[in-house]
């Protein structure tokens, strides 16, 4: 069977103990949040860091509480925690819905909020063992120089395939870093950047520890996931919508964000604009799913064809723009991503 | 045994093998463990064609721990599964053919410092061009990727001609010409192959492997070990899993034998999920023109089949699978006329071979899709056009295949009747549709790999004063539940339960030879000597109890554990008072059977691959979802129809008509052995584009549709108790029924497999746009098929013979499988 | 280096010696010999492993040994009471749900986690329950059967 290769394992008990850790060796370090994404990567010699932080300890990371005015989800809370979460999937229902789809039922009981939105970029010239990578004569973004996704492309395209951030995005989510230097808090959207390699501004001596969500009465969300089959796939596409109306249904506040459509997941606030002070009808909806449909650009290292993926686009925004407008979208969700409700 | 009241068979039940696969208790080859064991793994090609200049493993073997590395020249002796393919080395010998190909083992203390010392082997490598699809191996005879075949590249090359097509295109209304294309995928059984060897206490060699074909395994063992058979023992180990993924003998299973012959230690191998992409042998991708004569009224009045192979770098089965692909066109409609030419070319890519269908899926997707085309154009409806033109049974076909029993049409009328296929066809609304297609299959190959004139299997029984039956034999549990089909063969001829039989299989050292799992041979053929063997040993018993209750032997029911006068029933004992009154009779009771099927009727060459002792029919519907916005598909619903003679446990039945369905669905929809050619400037690189379970899809629970199962039991005088396969033809309606569904739905054909959404999209899209709504191959590459052998058809007056074959040596036939 | 731990696997502890790398799986298969688990790609993608961790299902293959220390760790051998099989391995077994077995005891836990958590699943909701399960022979469909024949048995016993 595919193997760990040899690391030392630190299991701090404590926040500040884990960033002392950290802060002893980041460069050689890595954070096992769960591990369900960065295992596999190890075993697929895809990175050795010699030296794996579990967070599995740390209690004060696996919290989950809700205020007056916003949610605070731990970066360890477990996916299955959030998918599972009352409250949460009423009022954040576009992110319940695209936690729900990641991966398996048992890959989210042990996966963390955290950690997927620090999931690394896919592509399946790096997602390969050692010896498939070595037998193309390896790329950019592990041990090569060539990015076999466009030869001249100057940097790595892998891409970002976190469900969880463009829901969080669209839901205006903040996250905060920890380290021994202090505390710093940026917009979610701000975490990521358009490079298959540094896809994350996170400095390495820097933990994801909170994830803070604004409550907005009212407020309806959405998550599309285009992807082969009900289950077990990343995305291929992922539309995730919050939008806001007022009792006249007129969209007081809208967000929208794409996964999987280039390193980073993007937030569309061109596409978002066009419906604020609108009312969300069939011509809205239309016109904000073709403003979307430029800004995806798949590329060809993933299942289905970029071209479908793309083409995607206009509908999964649709779908979702219908949904959180309210109409009877079951049987699309049902037939597209063969989930419950 | 005739028109005896069956007990057993018959009646679903609970596998023998049941508690301990669910307790977690059975064994397979990875869950062995010996002391003192150690680890073997393989250092693979990085390149898709090169010539090996060196190898040195002075640095793996200087890492404490690493026992041994073997390379090619330690077993320079080819085997491979075919007598006419002995082309594979254990480990690679002068050159790679494939990324993946095995060229050094490594065997040390532990799996990881053996997979870590694979680093430290140098070899140095001479690329060669590579030949990465099968047009390029048609048009680059050079470099040659094997130095035998028929040419350059091409592996094998054959033409059959049976009657005239030139005739039967002249009397036809309408002669239609349409090409296919079936990607190849992989049977991705969910065990990774793994086997152990050891040397037992005597010093012989034991291995045992997740092998479905262990009897071909020994010999390849030992033909490459040099070592008497006698002195080789190989067990197959149950499996998790096969589907004609695990019937080629494999080289690691011979390396790990030479390691623990040199060793004197156990030695284990585990393959990853990657290695078994690439020791693969599945479904080969293949191009195929049909051209297809039809009156007005849709009778067939002839066949042109041609078909294209990509076989990837080594032969496994590959002749076979050549002929395959035209041996079964003819056993489901009547077909006067038929004329087959089949072309198999190396690649450097992973070897095809046998998947669940061998060879006769692809085509069979062909003809099912062409025949709803046909009845399209002839405004006929398709299940009324295939009623009409159902072969006859007991008949012999065009190309001399002998056809007992046909449940075909009441297949037909099965699935019609259930989904209300007339009244859905043409009627749904847009988006919706319903597709009907057709198969049939082999109950097991009429000709063994190798030619020879012994049983195909065997069975012993052993009875003994405990009451306990204990039978032997040789098949190999892959999963399919041929373990509980001896029990339940050699229980209901003796008469009683079936915990009151012990099997004992996969043994070579214990059980007599059965040529293993594949071509839905097992029941067939084991049932057959189980009952036989079962007969004997009732005789035995009722001779002895016939004496003692002074009854006619032949007036003794055996049943209920009973041995008892049919005329009074009272009177008679338990049946393992009868096995002491027979022992004492007779001495220690041992009985044994056989079977080996009638000789084919065909003798022309290529004859050997298509006759069987009885052909299995199967009938489906498929009811579709299209959305015609995004091409997306869903299958709503599945109807099918098997005649499989007598469900003999139909639990089991069940089992393997769903697992079909759920396999051909796979394949129809999303299972595909993709490669990648990187740019040719940059790189001469092909590997698998995504060899992980994670990226070769299959359905999981949710794509999965409901499935609604009629067994046609209408028993073949072949079969034991009139069963015939269930194990693989329900599988081959699946991927045409939903093309023709498809097409029902939105008007759009796809005339290749797996149908995706994007080609769905893209059809539809192509028809608004006033172009043809079809995606598929758009012409038949120019392939130099060899001048057709002849052979008149039975009614003709023909003998199976061909009329232009030169006489040849008998053991030179094209070998079944 | 290797570590001693301890872990509660069916209710009993077992105390071993591991390195840090090893996962769940390769510990219960190799140190404690319980080869009931099965592994199909040691990555995640086929649910042939799973084990429930303090009742929940996660993928032996990608959970560390150390991190599972002090935790309820259940296994297909600790299923049946005693001689006695489970319901569910019961059901399994005359269903057909058991082709080859080999991802057999990962569901088998998978599906005790759903109904310990759900005694009465639609068939939508097992076949959700399910989908980190690949099962190659049976189509899933006798497993869905034998999972709800299984819920009613154990519906049964709680009366």
């Amino acid at each position: 069977m595919l193997r760990l290769p040899e690391f030392q394992l630190l299991l701090p008990q404590s926040l500040s103990e884990a960033l002392a850790l950290l802060q002893a060796d980041p460069e050689h370090s890595s954070i096992l949040a769960g591990g369900t994404d960065l295992l596999p990567n190890m075993k697929r010699r895809q990175q050795t860091p010699a030296r794996l932080i579990s967070l599995r300890n740390v209690k004060e990371l696996g919290q989950l509480t809700l205020s007056a005015d916003e949610f605070c989800i731990g970066g360890s809370v477990r996916l299955r925690t959030i998918e599972t979460h009352e409250t949460l999937s009423t009022e954040l229902r576009g992110l319940v819905q695209a936690v729900s789809q990641i991966a398996t039922v048992h890959i989210r009981g042990t996966a963390t909020i955290g950690g997927n939105l620090c999931l690394d970029t896919r592509c399946e010239y790096y997602n390969q063992s050692q010896p498939w990578r070595q037998s193309i004569g390896f790329c950019k973004k592990k041990d090569g120089d060539i990015c076999w996704v466009a030869t001249s492309s100057p940097r790595c395209l892998a891409v970002s395939s976190t469900d969880a951030a463009p829901a969080l995005m669209a839901l205006g989510a903040q996250v905060q870093f920890c380290s021994a230097s202090g505390l710093r808090e940026i917009p979610l959207s701000a975490l990521y950047q358009n490079d298959g390699i540094h896809y994350l501004s996170k400095r390495p001596d820097e933990l994801l520890t909170l994830i803070r969500i604004p409550r907005r009465a009212g407020q309806r969300s959405a998550y599309w996931k285009l992807r082969r089959r009900g289950s077990f796939d990343f995305p291929l596409l992922g539309v995730a919508v919050a939008v806001q109306r007022d009792e006249a249904g007129t969209v007081q506040h809208a967000q929208l964000a794409l996964g999987a459509v280039s390193s980073r997941p993007i937030l569309v606030e061109e596409v978002a604009a066009l419906l604020i002070g609108q009312p969300l009808g069939d011509e809205q909806i239309r016109q904000a799913a073709e403003a979307a449909y430029p800004l995806a650009k798949p590329m060809d290292h993933a299942d289905m064809s970029l071209s479908y993926r793309k083409a995607m686009v206009k509908s999964l925004v649709t779908s979702a723009l219908r949904e959180v407008r309210g109409d009877d979208v079951s049987q699309d969700r049902q037939r597209l991503m063969r989930v419950l409700g | 045994m005739k028109n005896r009241p069956l007990h057993i068979i018959g009646k679903a039940r609970r596998r023998v093998d049941a508690r301990a696969k669910v307790t977690g208790e059975t064994r397979y080859a990875d869950d062995l463990n010996f002391p003192r064991m150690l680890h073997c793994r393989l250092l693979r090609s990085p390149l898709p064609h090169a010539k090996i200049v060196s190898i040195d493993a002075r640095r793996a073997l200087a890492l404490p721990g690493v026992h041994l590395v073997l390379t090619g020249a330690d077993m320079p002796t080819t085997f491979g599964i075919l007598p006419v393919s002995q082309d594979e080395h254990a480990l690679c010998l002068d050159k790679v053919r494939f990324v993946g190909d095995p060229v050094a083992a490594v065997v040390a203390q532990t799996e990881l410092l053996a997979e870590e010392a694979l680093a430290l082997i140098d070899v140095e490598y001479e690329p060669l061009q590579t030949i990465s699809a099968p047009e390029e191996a048609l048009s680059h005879p050079e470099p040659r990727i094997h130095d035998y075949g028929d040419s350059g590249n091409v592996h094998k090359a054959v033409a059959l001609s049976f009657g005239s097509v030139e005739q039967g295109f002249a009397e036809a209304d309408h002669v239609f010409e349409d090409t296919f294309h079936y990607a190849g995928n992989t049977h991705l059984p969910l065990e990774t192959h793994a086997a152990v060897a050891a040397l037992d206490p005597d010093g012989k060699l034991t291995l045992w492997s997740s092998t479905q074909t262990p009897h071909y395994v020994h010999r390849a063992v030992a033909k490459v070990l040099g070592q008497k058979p006698s002195r080789v023992r190989v067990i197959s180990t149950p499996q998790g899993g096969g589907f004609g993924g695990k019937t080629d003998p494999f080289g690691h299973e011979i390396v790990i034998c030479k390691a623990a012959m040199m060793l004197g230690r156990p030695v284990k191998i585990c393959l990853s999920r990657e290695e078994v992409f690439y020791c693969h042998r599945g479904r080969h991708p293949v191009l195929m023109k049909l051209r297809c004569g039809v009156k007005q009224d849709g009778t067939l009045t002839a066949l042109h089949l041609q078909t294209l192979l990509d076989g990837g770098a080594y032969g496994s089965y590959g002749v076979a699978s050549t002929f395959y692909t035209g041996a079964l066109a003819t056993v489901t409609y009547h077909l006067p006329n038929y004329q087959f030419e089949g072309c198999r070319v190396f690649t450097n890519k992973p070897p095809c071979g046998p998947k669940r269908g061998h060879g006769t899926v692809q085509p069979r997707f062909g003809q099912e899709v062409q025949l709803d085309k046909i009845a399209d154009k002839l405004a006929l409806d398709p299940a009324e056009l295939r009623l009409r033109i159902v072969a006859q049974p007991g008949s012999l076909t065009a190309n001399y295949l002998r056809v007992q029993s046909i449940g075909l049409a009441d297949c037909i009328r099965s699935v019609v009747r259930r989904s209300d296929f007339s009244n859905k066809h043409r009627k749904l609304p847009y988006g919706k549709g319903v597709g009907i297609a057709c198969s049939s299959y082999l109950s097991g190959a009429g000709m063994p790999i190798y030619y020879n004139d012994m049983p195909h299997s065997g069975v012993q029984l052993k009875l003994d004063r405990s009451g306990l039956v204990t039978a032997f034999c040789g098949v190999a549990e892959v999963g399919q539940g041929c373990d509980d089909v001896l029990c339940a063969c050699v229980a209901e001829v003796l008469g009683v339960e079936v915990a009151d039989v012990k099997v004992v299989t996969g043994d070579s050292d214990l059980s007599p030879v059965d040529l293993g799992s594949y071509s839905s041979r097992v029941t067939m053929m084991m049932g057959n000597a189980a009952i036989a063997a079962a007969e004997r040993a009732r005789e035995i018993v009722a001779t002895a109890v016939a004496d003692k209750l002074g009854v006619a032997a032949d007036q003794l029911v055996f049943a209920q554990g009973r041995v008892f006068d049919a005329a009074a029933p009272e009177k008679g004992l338990s049946f393992r008072e009868a096995v002491v009154l027979a022992e004492a009779a007779a001495g220690t009771i041992g009985t044994t059977g056989s079977y080996k099927p009638e000789k084919p009727a065909a003798l022309f060459k290529g004859g050997g691959v298509g006759p069987s002792p009885a052909y299995s029919y199967t009938a489906a519907v498929v009811e579709v979802s299209v959305d015609p916005e995004t091409g997306w598909l869903g299958i709503d619903k599945v109807f099918i129809a098997h005649d499989i003679g007598r469900a003999l446990n139909p639990t089991l039945a069940r089992g393997q008509v769903e697992g079909s369905v759920y396999m051909g669905l796979g394949e129809a929809l999303m299972e595909e052995q993709a490669f990648r050619r990187l740019p040719p400037k940059l790189s001469s690189a092909l590997v698998h584009r995504t060899p992980s379970i994670l990226e070769y899809k299959s359905l999981t629970s949710l794509e999965m549709p409901e499935v609604d199962i009629e067994l046609l039991e209408d028993p073949d005088p072949n079969g034991p108790f009139g069963g015939k396969e269930v194990g693989q033809g329900p599988l081959l309606p699946i991927m045409p029924a939903i093309a023709n569904a498809i097409f029902d739905a939105v008007g759009v054909r796809i005339d290749e497999v797996p149908i995706t959404p994007e080609k769905i999209l893209k059809a539809l899209a192509q028809k608004a746009a006033g172009k043809p709504g079809r995606i598929g191959p758009k012409d038949f590459p120019s392939v130099s098929y060899p001048a057709p052998l002849f052979v008149p058809t039975p009614w003709q007056g023909g003998d199976g013979r061909a009329t232009n074959e030169v006489a040849r040596p008998k053991d030179k036939r094209a070998k079944n499988v | 280096m290797k570590q001693p731990i301890s872990l509660i696997v069916n209710g009993e502890r077992y105390d071993t010696l591991c390195q840090p790398n090893l996962t769940l799986l390769e510990v219960l298969r190799e140190n404690l010999q319980l080869t009931g688990t099965k592994h199909g790609c040691e990555l995640g993608e086929c649910g042939a492993c799973a084990v429930l961790l303090d009742g929940e299902p996660v993928l032996s293959c990608l959970v560390l040994a150390m991190e599972c220390a002090g935790q309820q760790i259940t296994t297909v051998e600790g299923l049946a009471r005693g001689a006695e099989l489970h319901p569910l391995q019961a059901a399994f077994a005359d269903h057909g749900a058991a082709q080859c077995g080999y991802c057999t005891p990962g569901i088998l836990l998978t599906a005790k986690a759903l109904l310990e958590r759900n005694p009465c699943p639609s068939r939508s909701e097992v076949r959700e329950a399910l989908s980190g399960n690949l099962c190659r022979c049976t189509g899933y469909l006798q497993i869905l059967d034998a999972v709800d024949a299984a819920a009613q048995v154990l519906r049964e016993e709680q009366r």
